[in-house]
């Protein structure tokens, strides 16, 4: 007999009968949302805000017209040489119209293999589009695909995310249930908060461990969804 | 510091390495700190003690209804990650799960392997079974690379390096990377460690990591972590292998909503980690990155055991918080090496009879007042000081008694000048009779009363029965009034 069938096997001779638990995902949700008032898009862009910063991420709420212009100025003052930003999305597009020749906006337009030492040694900046954002925690709800791959999030040393405020969920529960989830899946989802860190010596907090060491996001505001 | 490299040590050396790390000041100045530390972080986020207890009872039930189900649910999870394109492994031992892990390294000849954080990796001994063939394995956790660069074992489960003291980190890298001068800067030491790893995961044929939750509707592993070298690990080299112990999966995604939370509150006092990072299959034909190659590895080694038996099932609830250890009194002075096993404190003392055995386990269980700090901090109510008093009796049951479940080892403490003292015991309290008897011997007896009584006089005053009992003593005052 494999191991699979040993396994199930010695499980399944043990596994209680009539386990009934029906209405497991009824108390998940009462719990959940007895603990969480409705708010505006508004009042959530000001959480996301706060909480980011409380995780020592830098956040900005932005009009849909001047986000592009004033992320460029930042780029520039944080001393960007070269930036990850594709031009797929139409945020992306805006922010290559913006940034000053002097800024190289970089697409990845090929695997990863063909070029991981450059990605690792030479990109200072990756920008990306969350799909969403969960205001409770700060945490950027990232869906990486072709356009955007998992990367750009992840090794360059500054992250710079895009969310538009009307995309905000009060919590992960409510993201998780809004957004359906259960209906499929993306081969990786991130739920990103603030710069990577590790408390692994002496309980010491440090940040830029292995991902971004520093994280930037813009709330996009004042539009409609 | 006096910690001796711990590859490999018998846990049956409890005793000996308890009074060793007892005797070591900076050790415990380091596990003091650290527990007060974390004990502070937990509570901070626990403000609301109803809260807390609701969100207790969903996790507790979470859990359950999970192992209820669970030849069901890893059937699901097999069959939702095969159709996205993973492959699934199942493991009943150790060796069933190193050889399958290396023979995906050997089928892409590959040499270098990178790791994020993974205890069932540990619990396999996975590196040191790697590294005898060939293949180089590299943590890459700051805790675990620190850890690994010292050549010992984790001694938390979730801050492997929690024994270390800044200076001794400083020195470790001083002595083990090239280049680099000591300091005790924090910040310095993992700009180091990131520097020094980031070549590791460019060039790794393969990244391997734990799991932390998996759900079974959608097939999706839930890994959380702080630092990025889990999704470094998941997603720059070209192969991933996840290793999870059987009891992880879950029934549904949404399931996993309150155990996060619980999670990481209860872990390091987070409301959420820097990642959940929810992989639910490998690369996709238009994708520019991600591992092509997507391995599960189910592991046993002994969880079946425990899940045959109702109550020692509870043990498989455990979610690898380790704030049981953080405010266990026992753990907190001796720390995680004196346990010898992967997991050490008080889930390690009920964990690890079934993975190795009463055999060379069945000290850890009395490692405990039975304070029932750990039962009480619990976030998935696992009744942990019920569950140490079911080992000790399983340890000191008779070899040969023929019981229902039977665990590895069973009667590893048993003893027959201990059993014949409690038959004596019970005869002479069952029968009035003869406990009067007794009463009267040992009270005219007294000065019998041996001056070596073996343990107890070790710090400590020899006993002496009274001059006179006190049914006697009653009887008189009852007599004068």
């Amino acid at each position: 007999m494999n191991a699979r069938d040993r396994i199930l096997g010695r499980l399944r001779a043990a596994a209680p009968h009539g386990a009934d638990t029906h209405d497991l995902e009824h108390r998940i949700d009462a719990h959940f949302d007895a603990r969480r008032d409705e708010e505006s898009p508004h009042v959530l862009a000001q959480r996301m805000q706060a909480a980011l910063e409380a995780v020592r991420a830098q956040a900005w709420c932005a009009r849909a017209d001047e986000w592009p212009a004033l992320l460029a100025q930042r780029i520039v003052d944080g001393g960007v040489r070269r930036i990850l930003v594709d031009s797929a999305s139409a945020e992306g597009r805006a922010l290559r119209a913006a940034l000053p020749p002097s800024v190289e906006a970089l697409a990845f337009d090929r695997p990863l293999q063909d070029w991981k030492g450059e990605l690792f040694g030479t990109v200072d900046a990756g920008f990306t589009v969350a799909r969403s954002g969960i205001a409770a925690t700060g945490t950027l709800v990232l869906a990486p695909d072709a356009d955007s791959p998992r990367t750009v999030s992840l090794v360059p040393p500054l992250h710079i995310a895009l969310v538009h405020a009307h995309t905000l969920h009060a919590d992960l529960h409510q993201a998780l249930h809004a957004e359906r989830w259960q209906d499929g899946m993306p081969t990786n989802l991130v739920l990103a908060t603030g710069p990577s860190r590790t408390s692994d010596i002496q309980q010491t907090l440090a940040f830029g461990a292995h991902g971004p060491r520093w994280t930037w996001v813009v709330i996009v505001t004042g539009e409609t969804a | 510091m006096t910690t001796s490299p711990l590859q490999f040590v018998p846990p049956q050396d409890f005793h000996a390495r308890s009074r060793a790390a007892l005797d070591d000041a900076r050790l415990r100045q380091s596990f003091k700190g650290a527990m007060t530390f974390l004990q502070d972080k937990r509570r901070s986020q626990f403000g609301d003690d109803d809260e807390l207890q609701r969100l207790r009872d969903l996790g507790e039930a979470v859990r359950k209804n999970a192992l209820a189900k669970l030849p069901a649910l890893l059937e699901r999870l097999e069959a939702k990650l095969t159709a996205a394109g993973a492959t699934v492994h199942w493991a009943a031992s150790p060796e069933e799960a190193n050889a399958i892990i290396h023979g995906i390294a050997t089928a892409r000849g590959a040499h270098s392997i990178v790791k994020g954080k993974s205890m069932a990796s540990e619990e396999i001994e996975l590196n040191h079974y790697l590294e005898a063939r060939g293949v180089k394995c590299l943590e890459s956790d700051m805790g675990e690379y620190i850890v690994q660069l010292a050549g010992e074992k984790p001694s938390h489960i979730v801050m492997p390096a929690i024994h270390k003291t800044r200076a001794d980190i400083g020195a470790l890298f001083a002595e083990h990377i090239p280049d680099t001068e000591y300091t005790e800067d924090v910040d310095r030491l993992i700009q180091t460690g990131r520097h020094t790893l980031r070549n590791a995961f460019v060039e790794a044929d393969i990244g391997l990591s734990g799991v932390n939750f998996a759900a079974a509707d959608t097939g999706t592993l839930w890994l959380v972590e702080n630092e990025g070298n889990g999704r470094l690990s998941t997603t720059v080299p070209d192969v991933h292998i996840a290793i999870m112990g059987i009891e992880k999966v879950v029934e549904k995604l949404e399931h996993i909503v309150p155990l996060a939370s619980l999670l990481t509150r209860s872990a390091t006092g987070q409301a959420v980690t820097t990642y959940f990072n929810l992989i639910s299959g490998p690369r996709r034909a238009n994708e520019l990155d991600g591992p092509r190659e997507l391995h599960l590895v189910l592991l046993d080694n002994g969880r079946t055991q425990a899940y045959a038996d109702e109550e020692l099932r509870a043990t498989l609830q455990c979610i690898r918080c380790g704030a049981c250890m953080n405010h266990c009194p026992v753990y907190g002075r001796i720390g995680g090496h004196a346990y010898g096993t992967t997991y050490p404190g008080p889930i390690g003392a009920i964990l690890s009879p079934h993975l190795l055995g009463l055999e060379s386990t069945a000290d850890l269980a009395t490692a405990s007042s039975l304070c029932g700090a750990c039962g009480d901090v619990c976030p998935v109510r696992i009744p942990i000081p019920q569950l140490l008093v079911r080992l000790r009796t399983e340890a000191n049951r008779d070899p040969d008694a023929e019981v229902e479940h039977p665990l590895r080892g069973q009667g590893a403490r048993y003893s027959r000048g201990e059993r014949l003292v409690w038959r004596f015991w019970r005869g002479a309290f069952g029968r009035p009779g003869v406990y009067r008897m007794f009463r009267w011997a040992a009270t005219r007896l007294r000065v019998l009363a041996p001056t070596q009584q073996l343990g107890w006089t070790k710090y400590r005053t020899p006993l002496k029965p009274a001059p006179r009992s006190l049914a006697d003593l009653l009887r008189d005052k009852n007599q004068a009034q």
